[in-house]
């Protein structure tokens, strides 16, 4: 057995995003230079060729993510980095690896919006267009880090449930994470936590590939191995053909969310931090989520019986754990840099128990903890 | 047609719902039966064989061969190609498409991937309109024609797609038509073989849309019309450009050689182990 | 409540403020072995527009990772000073390169030349970010020697080690001369208002 080697590193959020990626096996990179996430980019351009990967520059973020999609059909773990414009133009082919069920992870690092808008500062707008952005009703995976450690983390998990669920996962990470230095400890071992997609294990002629399982995940063959079989953008029978049936296109729909819906367990990532006795909680995520970590710290200070819920999963909503902390708290702050996009879900699943305020920053700066204490004050 | 039987068999999909989308007299038919002789000739496994397309009457094509097939969204298809061949470039990997497809919302990956030169074979049939959604005007169809969209008359210049390939970079192009199907099978066949992106643009017809609005005829008329003028290149050569003037070239127009993506790709690969750049 | 020290690099683009503050920071943290979190911003101008770095310092995990009422100052242009000496602490401190500012707006500040050290003693203008982070060493506990020349010599480029020990030396150097400097004693009752 080798020896487990720790390595201190200071990185970049993209790059741990770069390192996470390679130790979760990403041997594909496609994407089109964007502020601010080109540094995935840059450095996968210079370590994927080193272990015989491959790293291409595409014309547009439509080839980027259609190339990443091509790859992983393929049998390559597969993965593209882009902000808010280039998220736009990717939502065309995100809906095919949604309906063709192919495993891909694609970062977005939110930059200020809609269209241009802020290419250098910090946002967390892009939470819906995670959610709802291609058309067609879809369920989708996102996850939103707010520690370089957490980058790091975050992009194994990603690589991890796109090829146990067969779903796209979004990688939500705003500039100021993106671009911040933290010092992580890496070790050199192989994270025996890596998961690979499930193949067939019949014989080719008994292969049916989009047949139901329990898990609602069917297994997936590699273009080249042997199962020749159809992948298309149009709504599929088992076998993968179109069809126009309603008795095929049901349960096909059906499962696609059931396969999501009934793993939620195994899908939601977060902290509560002193959220058992608060009677003010503050649900955050990314960036944000330290503003209210040190918010809540400087109120229990003060007498101020205050907690956190952190989102690490945005998508699926975490339901459960914001329910639990609505029941508890007798005010709920949710701030975020954006006009109310997490606080609309947050006042959807309260039933009356807590009192919903939100914190709306969009200037492109950071909302400070004196921001959130201010608000805490002002309306407890 | 013993001969026709077994290809039959050996390449279409028995399990797949027949009868096919396609008109009756529509030249994709014709273009499917060369593909798959072409294929049968160059002695590929099918399982090393990935036929992509992208949307509309050509992107439907993949559904009814016995390969691994990838029918993407409208214009991507060379996108997903690109993935596909560079995480594995031991596949074959064959594109068709349609001229709007192609060279219209697919008009920027096209010029890309021929400049960059992956190695892909993209076979582009090409009928002048938008079949599919009803014959709407592509950037094909030529100036003064009609369209469901151009009902006074077309007042846009057409692309000329495989001067467009040959321009952009792409090491092979041929031009077919449907009604000379062998030279076709032929110009397919040599396209399979060459390494780096090569392009067989077909001249195809649609009656049903194009041809009637424009009162073309049946398909066989519209037939007639591709044989009556094309022109081979070798005979195009000893012509006047007065002759050449309502005619188009047949056969290969391009044929050289350059290195192919994957193959410098490779040479990236070893700078970044360390060996030293030449 | 743990320890936190909160500082700011500032100048213009060009000056090699984002570097400096990488450096720093990996001083901070790998070498001397704290918390650190390092942020920045900048414009889309490569060279020419304001840049800012900012290092957050503790012995335990960061929270909010920009910095709030700032322990250090860093100002190599006369407008990163006016724009930012109002963030110091009252018993922060300022750090000038007296090359550009020359209106110095807080009684507590080290006026050192970073970039005629650079460009005169030196012979290469680029180097005066070094500079100034051996004045940083030698002029507050946000980190030791040792870490930061370690820290430099990671980050260079290969062939320019000396140039950068060298202008590391001269900041240190430049620094020690100012050591005995003291300031007026900070009025205690303004600390910590309102963070």
């Amino acid at each position: 057995m080798k020896k487990k080697v720790l390595k201190e590193l200071l990185l970049q959020g993209n790059e741990a995003v770069v390192e996470g990626a390679l130790r979760a096996g990403c041997l594909f990179f496609a994407g089109y230079p964007i502020t601010p996430a080109t540094e995935i980019s840059e450095q996968l351009s210079v370590r994927l060729p080193r272990v015989d990967g491959t790293f291409i520059q595409m014309e547009d973020e439509i080839a980027s993510l259609g190339a990443v999609i091509g790859a992983s059909l393929a049998g390559v773990k597969s993965m593209t980095a882009t902000s808010g414009p280039g998220f736009s133009l990717m939502q065309e082919n995100l809906g095919f690896a949604i309906i063709a069920e192919v495993p891909c992870v694609i970062v977005n690092a939110m930059r200020g919006g809609p269209s241009t808008g802020l290419p250098t500062s910090p946002s967390q707008s892009d939470v819906m267009q995670a959610r709802w952005g291609t058309h067609g009703d879809h369920p989708i995976i996102t996850l939103c880090p707010s520690t370089v450690r957490e980058c790091f983390d975050l992009t194994i998990k990603a690589f991890n449930y796109s090829e146990k669920y067969r779903i796209p996962v979004i990688l939500l990470i705003d500039e100021v994470v993106a671009h911040m230095r933290e010092k992580i400890a890496i070790s050199d071992e192989e994270d025996p936590g890596i998961f690979n997609r499930v193949k067939p294990t019949v014989p080719p002629e008994w292969y049916i590939p989009y047949e139901d399982t329990p898990q609602g995940v069917p297994p997936m063959a590699n273009f080249g191995e042997g199962y020749r079989y159809h992948v298309t953008g149009l709504t599929h029978d088992v076998r993968g053909f179109p069809t126009s049936r309603p008795d095929e296109i049901d349960p096909f729909i059906r499962r696609l969310f059931r396969k999501i819906s009934q793993n939620f367990s195994d899908l939601q990532i977060g902290e509560s931090f002193m959220t058992d006795d608060a009677d003010v909680a503050i649900i955050a995520y990314g960036c944000v989520a330290r503003s209210a970590k040190r918010a809540v710290a400087d109120c229990r200070e003060r007498g101020i019986k205050a907690g956190m819920l952190k989102l690490n999963t945005i998508w699926p909503f975490m339901r459960s754990q914001v329910e639990k902390v609505l029941r508890q708290a007798k005010v709920v702050i949710v701030p975020e840099m954006n006009m109310g996009q997490i606080s609309r879900e947050v006042k959807r699943v309260n039933k009356g128990e807590a009192k919903v305020f939100t914190i709306n920053r969009v200037d492109g700066s950071i909302i400070t903890p004196q921001e959130i204490i201010n608000r805490i004050k002002e309306v407890f | 047609m013993a001969e026709v039987t077994k290809l039959i068999h050996n390449y279409l999909r028995h399990d797949k719902k027949f009868p096919h989308v396609w008109c009756p007299g529509c030249g994709i038919g014709i273009m499917l039966g060369a593909l798959i002789r072409a294929i049968d000739h160059t002695g590929y496994d099918k399982d090393e064989i990935v036929l992509v397309s992208g949307i509309g009457c050509t992107g439907r094509l993949p559904v009814y061969v016995d390969f691994n097939t990838l029918h993407t969204t409208h214009g991507r298809a060379l996108t997903f190609a690109t993935g596909v061949k560079l995480a594995k470039p031991g596949l074959k990997v064959i594109v068709v498409m349609g001229d709007g497809d192609a060279v219209a919302i697919g008009g920027n990956h096209f010029i890309h991937a021929a400049r960059r030169n992956i190695d892909l074979t993209a076979i582009i049939v090409n009928n002048s309109v938008y079949g599919m959604t009803g014959g709407q005007y592509s950037p094909t169809t030529p100036y003064g024609m009609r369209s469901t969209t151009t009902v006074y008359s077309n007042v846009e210049h057409s692309f000329n797609i495989s001067e467009l390939a040959v321009t952009a970079g792409a090491v092979f192009v041929g031009r077919g038509t449907v009604y000379h199907a062998k030279l076709l099978e032929g110009l397919m066949e040599k396209a399979f073989h060459k390494v780096g992106f090569s392009v067989v643009e077909i001249i195809s017809h649609c009656h049903t849309q194009f041809g009637r609005l424009n009162r073309m005829g049946s398909a066989v008329e519209m037939m007639q019309w591709q044989r009556d003028h094309a022109v081979t290149v070798e005979k195009a050569a000893q012509m006047k450009e007065a002759q050449l003037k309502d005619k188009f070239k047949i056969g290969i127009l391009v044929d050289r050689e350059l290195p192919a993506y994957q193959d410098e790709y490779e040479k990236v690969r070893s700078w970044s182990k360390g060996v030293e750049k030449k | 409540m743990s320890f936190r020290y909160d500082i700011r690099l500032s100048g213009s683009g060009g000056q090699g403020i984002i570097l400096m503050g990488i450096i720093l920071a990996e001083a901070i943290g790998i070498y001397d072995g704290k918390f650190v979190a390092q942020t920045q911003s900048y414009g889309p101008e490569a060279r020419g527009g304001s840049s800012k770095a900012e290092v957050v310092v503790s012995d335990t995990e960061i929270d909010y990772p920009k910095a709030m009422q700032l322990d250090l100052l860093v100002a190599m242009t006369q407008k990163s000073c006016d724009d930012y000496y109002m963030d110091l602490k009252p018993d922060g401190i300022l750090i000038v390169d007296s090359t550009f500012v020359r209106q110095i707006p807080v009684p507590r500040a080290y006026q050192i030349p970073f970039t005629r050290i650079a460009r005169e003693n030196l012979k290469r203008e680029m180097v005066a970010n070094i500079v100034g982070l051996g004045a940083i060493a030698r002029l507050t506990p946000a980190v030791s020697p040792k870490a930061i020349e370690t820290a430099v010599l990671a980050r260079v480029p290969k062939g320019t080690e000396k140039l950068n020990r060298d202008a590391l030396q001269a900041g240190m150097k430049a620094a020690q001369k100012l050591k005995g400097l003291t300031f007026p004693e900070a009025p205690s009752e303004l600390e910590d208002e309102d963070t």
